[in-house]
């Protein structure tokens, strides 16, 4: 059927900030459909909040809303735009639930506005617990034994007939929030009461645990033709029991026979038929018994979902886009296949190799989180590898998470080249205990389970993993074994340098090594073995195996049975290399890999941007990455896609391929910056700002020099190698200080410190990183105010592309505060000396491309905190804010035109204010303070524009699910030297008509000076104390401050109760100062909303 | 581990790792995409005279289960893989791939580039070649190549007569705990009541297909190859079955007569060599494909309704479809687009109108045939499934619905 011609215009929701569950997938899924739609003709429009997405580009829709995606801002969309229809499957589970509830509303039919996808019935059926289990009776699906709740005595009573353990999920939440799975009765109750509460209709779900299954995923096509086809059968390694987010995943299944996936596929088609998915992609799960195959299903998602996008990158069909097509109409065997371009979407792509996923965890940045996974996603990104085998992929994907752990390493020093001791028994024992629980480490802790002779099925017991996979890993260890014996034979008379030449010292040895690079291997790995230099195994193969290197296979979603004119490439070491590589002017853009907290989806932003610039210029462009989530690694995106792990091995045998005209570092966040020397080493020419200027902006020493040459002022600092030296150097600065170990990302251990005491305490707790790296300690600048300046240089001129004012104070990490652009509240004589400082950088530091400056304000005086020669965080929201897409133009300037030639000399005046706010993961993980400090934890950002700063404030709380109540109680409990402060705060609150309540101190201080304040308990103060309040829902917002470590620990059931509540709560004074000017803004104007495109009309 | 080599015709010689019954086997390399169902492969009749190279990277992963048999042995002559899992891991699996390959004499062969040899084949065509476990190599390499070059093309044996039954037999055993047939709600349907003599004739038959014709509440009488019209009629059964087998149609023209004599006196069905047989029997000619259709992903366009099936398919050859409807004037096979209800193509021929019904979607190769005046369908690929998907099950059905038109 052709598409439909009665639309014209579609609105397409976003889902929002990054958070634990829906990430960079839907920004790749929502680009795709964008793009799709108006290639089809159709008008789109766009509401997403989150400014770091390439589908929130002004060019990629018609009309872009970056707003709050909540039911009163869409309908104030659709009151404006009058889109024919909403397509409601791209933006997860943010997307359809405002869907639903504008349909519940009647809003879709009061503007006559058609859901296209999927319809509300069919939703419904798929999301809502009860409906989906009567719909899977009726076609004769098995679900697991459950009963929905809305109430504590009703689990208590059906606990009697599933027993434990028992899995508790709350309804219509994203990435599983809430679900638990309980072993005793305790906590069934308390999970019981915490699914109650985050559900939004009050819902949980008890049901049979099924912990122990195996699982799996299919990803089902259909058309309004009712074809319907399965992309890809994914099987998890992680039996049931771990969220799917937070498996290992595999593809295609590795253990089901053909009439096991049939059955799976079989019901499959069933379901999507019987839910009423019309068009477009589904996700459905099923756990499998192993003992008797009997097959379950668990869910679906009537949407894309991240494993769409997984399956989409696993198999060359690209679900989203065809989604898309599907949508307006379109059948699948009317829409060609991308990669052969000779056959139709409708077929089931089958692949010759074997793609896994690993997730990647951030419980180190997370004090008082609980590492064990359950059913609630806890993984903030993931790394995919493809390879010939499993073996080969596996190895792969663990070393493209960049842990600092090169493949499947030893966590207890099993895999030391040294002669054997006898092993402790206490270190078996010790794995035997580690693997019960399902932890990240669990693939680490298997393997060290098998060198220390545990048997599989004793491992198989413990984890519940397919003796397959452990088949797998076993013959990975085996291997290693062979290798450490060899090793450990020579250890005695060979000397280091001679070290291969003896192990490998004829053909047949040499076989050995081929081998490993087949299994996976890498260079570092082998080196870590055999107790040699990375750089020496790669060197010994390349003079000894000349001809056996790394060859690269194409994704042609067809096994090779017709061609593949797409070149998505994956390596392998095969007999013929697919790459082909061109003669033409080209350039490698390394991108960011997985996402973690400090590395998401801005430097994916920034990579797409490189390849765009580059493909205006004519220049080819090469993308390496190894994250499937991303926009950079959709084929579409570059000339050619290497899906590789982002390691220096990896790296440069791409460079060996390709030999690019350059190589672009700075784009990717740390990830590729950390691979500038090793490529200049190795003769790639790095392009923009040189590896030297990088180091000497990253170098403590070449850093404190640069400062003095130009006269600018920096904090205080020193750096410590040992404890002794610390304290010499905290004295010299003066407490407070700033203390962290270096070259880290994202401030991990970072902690400001008051005392000598706390600095041996931090000192004590952080050994093993002082030991590897020296402690770099810093003057904390109290009181002062943190602003963060984006610019770009061609190497002669430079423009400040945006300086943004922080709103929470220094010290709490720049990528966790908000800010504003322009800033709020600096002097414009301020302002003007940072821009003077920041040119003065960029030129000293002869920037090409894009530069980030921090800086912290005190009193009159100001300090450089930090140069990133590279492109930050800020430079999607910058770049939206001021209407100029600052990381095409860097890459311009990298390749050689000057920003005259670009046309880009000066800022253009905006009079609009925008709010860039983080979004945290808190709720997910377990008992975590919600406190801000130098570490960051947050997953990702939203942003608030409008023509002031109070509404732009506002709505960057409201997108970030904080919506600011225009009536009701405050509870205000803030440290002495907030008090002055909150005097300001309490009168315009109670100017606004806010009831105040404050403890006891807090209140004292606030009567004092004539506030109307109602005392209330702190919660060692008897009852009823302010946490009943919150609890009880008597509170509209809370406020609470907190100085020293022991009153953080008093505080806390404070702000982990407003959090559990979802009331919202600030923790800092200027946080809730700006957010009194949020409420005066609301209570003086109402909401408007204005597209992109009008704020900066072209 | 073992040595083995794969030497094909043109010349290419691979080293692998010895796979299975230690010894050197040949026959024709033709490659399957498919990612489940070895075992099925493995016993799938019609591989006769063939060896198998599997695109799928990892093969035994399950193991081998004794109801995951297509008929009472292997057929293919020999299997390649990249790698092979020493251990299975499944609920129902009693042997490793490799014990199985021992019990059957297989030889075989792993470590092999498995997408290098499927790129050389896509591009060079189907080739003879030669596995030979090095303990076992006689000779070079080189004369490796100069054997395979020596077999005999696959056009040229008779692969049927090797695969038939020797004798009729009964067959009453249905698809049981792993059904394929699915009422409009989506639950198994119960056996139909009225039953409905089937005779099948044995090309090579998959047991699946007397597995799905017993869910249709058919008995089933399996006859050998050369078994005579004269003979069927004698049977008086309600319908006759042309099954699927190996090779070149041409060489299994014997049954031709049998089958124009059959055609209009019972409702007729083909799969695959049948359906090339059926083709043969209406005067339509049959040609070789470059590397032939394997794999369990095929798109086929249902022209009359513009369905699009994903099947499993397993065949060589295909039979051309005349252009403008002269059976006795092959030429080359017609584009036949996907758009629904255009060119549906009518055969007028001596034993009945017929019309195209199906076509692949991704060479549009001929897939399916109906006879318009006569009770006659066949398709190119398996709708009987094992392995492979579901989708096409219901031509079964139709087939029944023919026997209870012709009783009505």
């Amino acid at each position: 059927m052709p598409k439909r011609t009665d639309l014209r215009r579609i609105l397409l929701i976003g889902s929002g900030p990054i958070v634990i569950g829906q990430a960079c997938e839907f920004d790749y899924s929502g680009t795709q459909a964008c793009k799709t739609l108006k290639q089809e003709g159709y008008e789109v429009v766009l509401i997403n909040s989150n400014p770091a997405t390439i589908m929130t580009d002004p060019d990629l829709a018609d009309r872009t809303y970056i707003e709050p995606i909540t039911v009163e801002v869409v309908e104030r969309i659709l009151e404006q735009e009058r889109p024919d229809a909403l397509l409601p499957t791209m933006g997860g589970q943010t997307a359809l639930n405002v869907t639903m509830r504008l349909h519940e509303q009647g809003l879709l039919e009061k503007y006559n506005v058609r859901l296209i996808g999927a319809n509300y019935d069919a939703i419904n059926k798929a999301e809502d617990r009860e409906a989906f289990k009567r719909a899977m009776h009726n076609i004769g699906v098995d679900t697991p034994l459950s009963r929905l709740i809305r109430n504590r005595e009703d689990g208590m009573s059906f606990l009697e007939i599933v027993g434990f353990p028992a899995i508790v999920r709350p309804s219509f939440t994203l990435g599983g929030t809430g679900g638990n799975i309980a072993y005793n009765r305790e906590e069934f109750e308390r999970y019981v009461d915490w699914a109650l509460l985050t559900s939004p209709v009050g819902e949980a779900l008890i049901e049979r645990s099924l912990i122990g299954w195996k699982e799996y995923e299919l990803e089902v096509m259909r058309d309004l033709k009712d074809n319907v086809v399965i992309v890809c059968p994914i099987e998890n390694f992680d039996a049931m029991g771990v969220h799917t987010g937070d498996s290992i995943t595999v593809a295609p299944a590795m253990t089901l026979t053909d009439k096991e996936y049939q059955r799976m596929r079989d019901a499959a088609i069933r379901i999507i038929q019987e839910i009423g998915v019309d068009t477009g992609g589904s996700n459905i799960q099923f756990a499998l018994n192993p003992a008797n195959g009997e097959m379950i299903v668990i869910e679906m998602n009537p949407r894309v979902s991240r494993s769409s996008a997984l399956a989409s990158k696993a198999t060359g069909f690209p679900i989203a886009k065809i989604a898309a097509k599907l949508a307006v109409g379109y059948t699948l065997d009317e829409i060609a296949n991308d990669i052969t371009k000779v056959t139709q979407a409708s077929f089931e792509p089958t692949i010759d190799y074997v793609v896994v996923k690993v997730p990647r965890f951030a419980f180190e940045k997370f004090h008082g989180s609980n590492p064990t996974l359950t059913t609630q996603m806890k993984s903030v990104g993931e790394a995919m590898a493809l390879g010939r085998t499993f073996k080969e992929a596996f190895q792969k994907a663990l070393r493209s998470l960049e842990t600092d752990r090169c493949g499947l390493i030893s966590l207890n020093g099993l895999d030391h080249f040294l002669p054997e001791d006898e092993l402790a028994p206490s270190v078996s024992e010790h794995i035997r205990t580690a693997m019960q629980v399902a932890h990240p480490d669990r693939p680490w802790h298997i393997a060290d389970g098998l060198r220390a002779g545990i048997s599989k099925s004793e491992i198989f017991s413990a984890t519940h993993v397919d003796p397959w996979f452990l088949d797998q890993i076993e013959e990975l260890v085996l291997f290693e074994q062979r290798l450490l014996d060899r090793a450990r034979a020579h250890a005695r008379e060979t000397p280091r340098e001679s070290m291969l030449d003896e192990i490998f010292h004829n053909p047949e040895e040499r076989e050995r090594l081929k081998e490993a690079k087949g299994l996976g291997f890498s260079d570092q790995r082998l080196a870590e073995l055999l107790n040699v230099p990375a750089e020496a195994v790669r060197a010994f193969r390349s003079i000894h195996l000349p001809s056996h290197h790394v060859t690269y296979s194409r994704v042609d979603t067809c096994a090779a049975e017709f061609e593949a004119l797409t070149p998505y490439l994956y390596s392998t070491y095969g007999r013929e290399c697919e790459a082909r590589p061109t003669d033409q002017k080209k350039v490698v853009i390394l991108g960011g890999g997985p996402n973690r907290i400090g590395q998401g989806i801005e430097f994916d932003y920034c990579c797409v941007h490189a390849t765009l610039a580059l493909r205006e210029l004519g220049i080819e462009t090469i993308m390496v990455n190894c994250n499937p989530e991303t926009v950079s690694t959709d084929y579409d995106t570059s000339d050619r896609l290497y899906f590789e792990p982002l390691v220096e091995e990896d790296v440069l045998n791409i460079m060996e391929v390709e030999r690019p005209m350059g190589v672009v570092v700075q784009f990717g966040g740390q990830t590729p910056l950390k691979l500038a020397l090793p490529l200049e080493r190795a003769g790639v020419p790095i392009l923009g700002t040189s590896p030297d200027a990088i180091d000497r902006a990253e170098n403590r020493e070449r850093f404190s020099a640069l400062m003095t040459t130009l006269g600018f002022q920096q904090p205080r600092n020193g750096s410590a190698w040992s404890g002794e030296e610390a304290y010499a150097i905290a004295s010299r600065i003066g407490y407070p200080v700033i203390v962290r170990p270096s070259y880290v990302l994202g401030g991990r251990a970072m902690q400001i410190v008051y005392d000598e005491q706390s600095l041996r305490q931090y000192i004590k707790t952080n050994i093993m990183t002082t030991a590897q790296y020296p402690l770099l300690i810093d003057q904390y600048l109290t009181d002062a105010i943190e602003v963060d300046v984006d610019a770009i240089s061609d190497g002669a001129d430079v423009v400040v592309a945006g300086v943004m004012e922080h709103v929470e104070e220094a010290g709490i990490h720049s990528g966790d505060s908000a800010c504003s652009l322009p800033p709020h509240s600096l002097p414009e004589e301020l302002i003007d000396r940072i821009r003077t400082q920041t040119v003065a950088l960029a030129r000293d530091l002869r920037v090409v491309g894009l530069m980030n400056v921090q800086f912290a304000v005190q009193g009159n005086e100001v300090f450089v905190l930090e140069v990133n020669p590279r492109a930050s965080r800020t430079v999607p929201f910058v770049s939206k804010t001021i209407g100029v897409p600052l990381a095409k133009l860097a890459m311009k300037t990298m390749v050689g035109h000057s920003l005259r030639d670009l046309n880009f000399t000066e800022v253009p005046v905006t009079r609009h204010i925008a709010v860039k706010e983080s979004v945290f993961p808190f709720t997910k993980l377990g008992n975590v303070d919600v406190l801000l400090g130098p570490e960051m934890r947050s997953t990702g950002e939203v942003m608030g524009i409008d023509q002031d700063f109070g509404w732009a404030f506002a709505k960057s709380q409201a997108a970030a699910s904080l919506s600011l109540p225009q009536m009701g109680t405050i509870i205000m409990s803030v440290k002495d030297g907030d008090k002055p402060g909150t005097v300001d705060v309490a009168k315009r609150l109670q100017t606004l008509g806010f009831k105040l309540q404050a403890t006891r101190g807090t209140a004292a201080y606030l009567l004092e000076r004539g506030l109307d304040v109602e005392p209330v308990n702190k919660v060692k103060e008897g009852r009823p104390h302010l946490v009943d309040h919150i609890k009880n829902r008597q509170a509209q917002l809370v406020v609470n401050t907190v100085g020293t470590a022991s009153s953080h620990h008093d505080s806390l059931p404070i702000r982990r109760e407003a959090l559990q509540q979802n009331i919202p709560y600030f923790t800092t004074i200027q946080g809730i100062q700006a957010a009194v000017t949020a409420i005066e803004a609301m209570k003086k104007a109402s909401l408007t909303i204005k597209p992109l495109q009008d704020y900066h009309p072209t | 581990m073992k040595k083995a080599i794969l030497a094909l015709a043109d010349g290419t010689v691979l080293e692998g790792r010895a796979l299975g019954f230690a010894g050197e086997t040949s026959g024709e390399v033709v490659f399957n995409t498919a990612m489940t169902g070895y075992q099925e492969i493995l016993t799938d009749p019609s591989y006769k005279g063939q060896m198998v190279l599997m695109t799928c990277p990892h093969i035994g992963n399950y193991g081998i289960s004794p109801e995951d048999n297509e008929s009472r042995r292997t057929w293919a002559e020999g299997f390649i893989v990249n790698e092979a899992s020493r251990r299975p891991s499944n609920w129902r699996s009693e042997l490793s791939l490799h014990e199985y390959l021992v019990h059957h004499r297989m030889v075989g062969i792993e470590g092999i580039d498995t997408r290098y040899l499927t790129r050389h084949l896509r591009t060079y065509g189907s080739q003879a070649g030669i596995i030979a476990h090095t303990d076992n190599v006689n000779g070079s390499p080189d004369a490796l190549v100069a054997k395979a070059n020596a077999l005999p093309s696959i056009s040229k044996q008779d692969l049927v007569g090797a695969v038939t039954c020797n004798s009729a037999y009964e067959w009453n055993e249905g698809t049981g705990a792993w059904p394929q047939r699915f009422n409009a709600r989506g639950q198994i349907d119960p056996m139909p009541a009225r039953r409905f003599h089937v005779a099948v004739y044995d090309f090579g038959v998959k047991q699946n297909i007397l597995r799905r014709l017993v869910d249709e509440g058919c008995t089933v009488t399996v006859v050998p190859a050369s078994t005579t019209a004269e003979t069927i009629r004698t049977m008086n059964p309600d319908g006759v079955f042309l099954s699927n087998g190996p090779g070149d149609p041409e060489k299994a023209s014997y049954a031709v007569p049998h089958i124009r004599d059959l055609l209009g006196w019972r409702p007729v069905m083909g799969i695959c060599l049948g359906h090339q047989i059926l083709g043969l029997a209406l005067g339509l000619s049959a040609y070789k494909l470059k590397f032939g259709h394997h794999g369990a992903n095929h798109p086929v366009m249902d022209l009359r309704s513009g369905r699009v099936e994903i099947t499993s398919q397993n065949h060589n050859f295909a039979v051309r479809l005349p252009s403008a409807g002269q059976p006795e004037c092959p030429s080359a096979p017609p584009v036949l687009s996907g758009v629904e209800g255009s060119r549906v193509e009518r055969l007028e021929t001596p034993w009945g109108q017929f019309q195209a019904t199906h076509v692949s979607l991704n060479d549009q190769s001929l897939e399916g045939l109906v006879g318009t005046t006569v009770p006659a369908l066949s398709v190119q690929y398996h709708p009987e499934a094992s392995p492979g998907p579901h989708d096409s099950s219901y031509l079964f059905g139709q087939f029944r619905a023919m026997m209870e038109h012709a009783h009505a």
